[in-house]
């Protein structure tokens, strides 16, 4: 068992392991919808994805017995909203957000009807990658296990951002965000595009619904996002539509997540619903700080927010 | 960020190129379009639910015999949906009225709850006088409340350049959150034990409910609340300006409109809406602050709003409609087994049918206007 | 104001039962409200087992709704089961529905008799048709803290609780008085998530805990699930609430408080069959029970509990199967020094003061 309370250090390695496990999924999500954004179409419809990836990974894992096929079925999930969402936005005349909005609503449903059945039930979870069981500290290793799903979206956002930089591909995406109009002229294919674009943004949504259910806090139940797919819409702006800073965004949301509870464990106990409101409060101070008429929209596809 | 122009908004030229125009004969396949589009919509989404219920092996029929008799089928069952309804209407003006400014503001939830909050603190600070007095105080409270939450998010935006959208969502959790803390702390009845709220409010000053009805005046706010929006909107000076700059923001800059000032109203009347439904809550139902006041309408009120184009009249009607749909949950679950998430799939289905209707306005040839 | 339609809906309702349902008149129709889902591995759960249970009686047929906000909302269920379904007891479950749905329904509907859990009755300010019923789970949860007391070997356990209301102090204060009973020295640490289901902060409150050197956790929130697998995945031991979830932490549960819910109801349910009522007074209005009615019990020990701690364990509910055992007795102190009870006083079971707790005893550490 536990060998003695680690007092004030226990608020930064809780903190820190909180970092990364709470951070996994918002920036698996982020990672979606900044691929979604890039090509100009917003998704607000995410966390009806993200439930619904969840879902489906603890359903099909627990079938299966793999939890590795669960992360598979939750991408697909994910993937075939994302159709549903792709196919009705590419209609002209639908409102993004009002799509987003109804695709969450019916996700939301899919996902806590059909999960009714896998509440009780144990699902098989994903097994951690231990870096720390170097330490005789069980605070620290336990601290160093991570999900990993956690560099799984590492290695997503150093490829988007190499994708988006660098591939012809890459480049296109960002013309289809930028101007649908001067894209449809050298002759891409928006409406292909975007469809793709949402619907893999879709799927990594799905799988980082499957890492809550399977990793942290590794159930399944009807409140287990805390509005992970709604805030990433926010993460993503925060960040400036740049994939790596996903990563650093997600990580400090994924922190401040944890400090009420860390801090009540030491004896700070006053407040608690203001902590926890941290992420929002940090998110908007951030933005507030370092949004200004002229610089929001730099980085921002020119195409996001009009219905080209 | 840019957002759509409103297709059904006029931009300068031609306004004034129809109001120097002959009339044209009453367009009634427009008209018809009009109405045909949204209720096939309505239709289709029944039917894919119907088709949901045929698979999870449930008479589709019988649901929608059950669903119809829970919502409209009765006096009764429509005091429900009126009751339902009423804070929809109010939820919904809190997207409408900044929507045709032009800004995507989804904060219906911040809003009410600082309504809420502020029409509670305001009752109990007069709860002493006369009913009429009290109620005015809190629909006071409650405008201002809910108007100022919302201005902020105007303030952000116009000051600051923070998209809207999201700092209105965040505004909501923000919203809940510092409700938690007064109704735990400051505000705390000491007395509320198992459920911390605030004073209550006396009984005999709460907001009555009508004749012999279930229904409360919450109803009568909601319905004055779309109509005095829309006669804003559609009638008046102001809601042409707003509307000018929802439909083309630089032209209207180039008229030389206080666009910045014209906003923040907007944010501040859609607030005023928003926290008028707090306080609505708290006048005719709970009596005083605590957390039922988030337990929400989620995002229903900012669907209404799309859904009804973010005009005044049609807001009624849809949210009558979703009040409807909500108000059959409870006999999905008891007559026919099925869990409380297949209202959501039920609201989910209709909705997307509707949102897909849009883009079928002008592909029916049946449709089309003969001639010019 | 008496509504016109009541004579009317109460008409058609009798119609309805007798032609259109065709069945035994005789049968007691029972209609329970929820407050989340069903399934929920917790409370909610919980009654829906008892729900279960009472229908085993082939006279009475259960109505159940779930997810019923705090609302307006739930007002509608309870007319729409007594004017469509017919029913003629209503068991809204959530401590929120008292005020004022219940009492405003109530009003409405004198002849339905409406049963609250957890609330509190008193006469002369709540109508004559409504009652509350409630179980003293801290007599199980103290048990759960005599196991632990002997179980932790840092001497730090952990309470994750959802707020800080009465109901939840009186079982964190039983836990620590159990662990203390038979550990003088240990101590229980407390973290207020802020809602009854919040899994991501539950985890998190566990994890801060565990980090901290607490080796036996226990938990008040509406679902203990996420509790107790990440207590097992971190490999400390855990003691369950609301229902039994050893399947959840095979090598670390100790034992639980669990309700009895099934017990509750049918003794309403036979009361009902015998003409009994609120109103009448012959159904009492406040009821509550612990380990010796029936009402809560103890989930069966598991495999790491050792043979003193079963020892301790089966003495302390002796006593309270024989009504020998005061939980609350002086001198007892609040964490903060100040005295709450002197030498000599005690609190028992069924007095009042207790259903006010607003203080954490001496070891518990965290405030209200």
């Amino acid at each position: 068992m536990n060998a003695h309370s680690i007092g004030w250090w226990g608020v930064v390695i809780g903190v820190l392991a909180a970092t990364v496990r709470g951070g996994t999924p918002f920036l698996l999500v982020s990672l979606g919808e900044c691929l979604t954004e890039k090509s100009g179409k917003i998704n607000l419809g995410l966390e009806g994805v993200l439930l619904m990836g969840a879902m489906s990974a603890y359903a099909v894992a627990y079938r299966t017995g793999s939890p590795w096929v669960g992360v598979a079925a939750a991408a697909a999930a994910g993937g075939t909203l994302g159709c549903v969402h792709a196919f009705l936005v590419s209609r002209p005349k639908v409102n993004d957000i009002a799509a987003g909005i109804a695709m969450l609503i019916f996700g939301s449903g899919c996902a806590f009807y059909f999960g009714k059945p896998y509440i009780q039930p144990s699902a098989p979870q994903l097994p951690p990658i231990g870096l720390g069981n170097w330490s005789s500290v069980p605070q620290i290793a336990d601290a160093l296990k991570i999900s990993p799903l956690f560099f799984f979206g590492v290695a997503v956002a150093f490829g988007m951002q190499w994708f988006f930089r660098t591939t012809r591909w890459g480049m296109q995406v960002r013309a289809v965000g930028d101007s649908p109009a001067a894209a449809r002229a050298v002759g891409i294919s928006v409406t292909r595009t975007r469809f793709l674009c949402i619907v893999c943004g879709s799927a990594l949504g799905g799988i980082g619904g499957a890492h809550l259910s399977l990793f942290y806090p590794g159930a399944w139940t009807e409140a287990i996002s805390s509005g992970q797919g709604l805030m990433a819409v926010a993460l993503v702006i925060f960040a400036r539509w740049n994939p790596v800073q996903c990563l650093w965004a997600s990580l400090l949301f994924g922190g401040a997540q944890a400090i009420g509870p860390s801090l009540q464990a030491v004896g700070i106990s006053t407040g608690y619903y203001l902590w926890n409101a941290s992420p929002y409060i940090l998110t908007l101070l951030v933005m507030v700080l370092t949004c200004s008429t002229k610089r929001t929209l730099v980085g921002a596809p020119g195409a996001l927010g009009t219905s080209s | 960020m840019p957002t759509a122009p409103d297709a059904n908004t006029v931009s300068v030229a031609a306004a004034t190129a129809t109001a120097t125009a002959p009339r044209p004969a009453w367009r009634w396949r427009t008209s018809l379009e009009g109405v045909a589009i949204p209720v096939g919509a309505v239709v289709g989404g029944c039917v894919l639910f119907g088709i949901f219920c045929f698979f999870q092996s449930r008479n589709p029929f019988a649901v929608f015999a059950a669903i119809y008799k829970a919502a409209f089928g009765s006096w009764y069952s429509f005091q429900n949906t009126l009751v339902r309804a009423a804070p929809l209407m109010l939820t919904a003006l809190c997207t409408a009225l900044p929507g045709r400014w032009g800004l995507v503001v989804i904060g219906n939830e911040g809003g009410r709850v600082g309504g809420g909050v502020a029409a509670t603190a305001a009752g109990l600070a007069v709860q002493s006088a006369s009913l009429w007095f009290v109620i005015l105080c809190m629909l006071l409270g409650g405008m201002v409340g809910g108007g100022l939450w919302i201005t902020l998010v105007g303030l952000l935006y116009y000051k600051r350049g923070v998209n809207e959208t999201i700092s209105s969502l965040l505004m909501n959790y923000i919203a809940i959150a510092v409700l938690n803390h007064l109704v735990n702390g400051v505000m705390r009845d000491p007395s509320s034990l198992n459920k911390p709220s605030s004073y209550p409010i006396p009984d005999e000053k709460m907001m009555p409910t009508m004749g012999n009805s279930n229904v409360h005046y919450g109803l009568v706010f909601g319905i004055v609340a779309c109509l005095l929006a829309w006669v804003l909107m559609e009638h008046t000076t102001f809601g042409f300006k707003v509307r000018m700059i929802g439909g083309n923001i630089r032209a209207a800059r180039m008229a030389g409109l206080p666009v910045a000032t014209l906003g923040l109203i907007t944010c501040f009347l859609g607030g005023a809406a928003a926290g008028t439904a707090g306080m609505v809550e708290v006048a005719a139902v709970h009596g005083r602050a605590n957390e039922s006041l988030a337990a929400g309408y989620g995002y229903a009120g900012i669907l209404v709003a799309f859904v009804a184009r973010h005009r005044g009249l049609p807001i009624i009607l849809v949210a009558t409609f979703l009040g409807g749909i909500l108000a059959s949950g409870g006999i999905l679950q008891r007559e026919f087994q099925l869990p409380d998430a297949t209202i959501l799939l039920f609201q989910g289905l209709v909705f997307l049918s509707i949102l897909f209707s849009d883009s079928l306005y002008g592909r029916f040839k049946f449709f089309k206007e003969r001639g010019a | 104001m008496k509504s016109i339609y009541s004579p009317i809906l109460a008409g058609l309702t009798l119609t309805a039962l007798v032609a259109g349902q065709g069945m035994a008149a005789d049968k007691v129709i029972m209609g329970f409200i929820y407050v989340g889902p069903k399934d929920d591995y917790g409370y909610n759960q919980a009654h829906s087992e008892g729900c279960a249970g009472v229908q085993k009686l082939s006279w009475v047929k259960g109505v159940e709704e779930a997810s019923v906000p705090e609302t307006t909302a739930v007002q509608e269920t309870m007319r729409n089961m007594i004017n469509l379904d017919g029913a003629q007891v209503l068991f809204p479950t959530s401590f929120g529905y008292f005020d004022p749905h219940i009492l405003k329904v109530a009003k409405q509907y004198p002849n339905v008799q409406f049963f609250h859990c957890g609330g509190l009755y008193t006469p002369g300010k709540h109508p004559a048709n409504v009652g509350s019923y409630f179980g003293y789970i801290d007599e199980a949860v103290y048990i759960s803290g005599v196991v632990a007391g002997h179980s932790t070997k840092s001497g730090k356990l952990g309470f994750i609780a959802a707020k800080p209301i009465p109901q939840v102090l009186r079982n964190i204060n039983a836990f620590a008085l159990g662990a203390r009973s038979v550990n003088p020295k240990a101590t229980v640490q407390v973290i207020f998530t802020g809602d009854w289901s919040m899994p991501v902060k539950e985890a998190e409150a566990a994890s801060s805990l565990i980090d901290q050197g607490v080796d036996v956790l226990t938990c008040h929130v509406d679902s203990p699930k996420v509790i107790l697998e990440t207590a097992e995945r971190r490999g400390i031991y855990v003691c369950g609430y609301h229902a039994n979830g050893s399947k959840l932490a095979p090598k670390g549960y100790l034992t639980g408080a669990e309700w009895n819910w099934s017990k509750v109801y049918t003794d309403y349910a036979q009361m009902v069959k015998d003409g009994k009522s609120l109103a009448a007074g012959t159904i009492p209005h406040l009821v509550r029970g612990g380990l010796k009615e029936g009402f809560v019990k103890c989930s069966d020990y598991g495999p790491s509990v050792s043979d003193d701690a079963k020892k301790d364990a089966e003495s302390a509910k002796a006593k309270f199967m024989d009504g020998t055992m005061v939980i609350f007795k002086g001198p007892l102190k609040d964490n903060g020094g100040k005295e709450i009870l002197p030498a000599g006083k005690e609190y028992k079971q069924q007095d009042l003061d207790l259903e006010k707790m607003s203080w954490l005893v001496e070891g518990v550490i965290g405030s209200t």
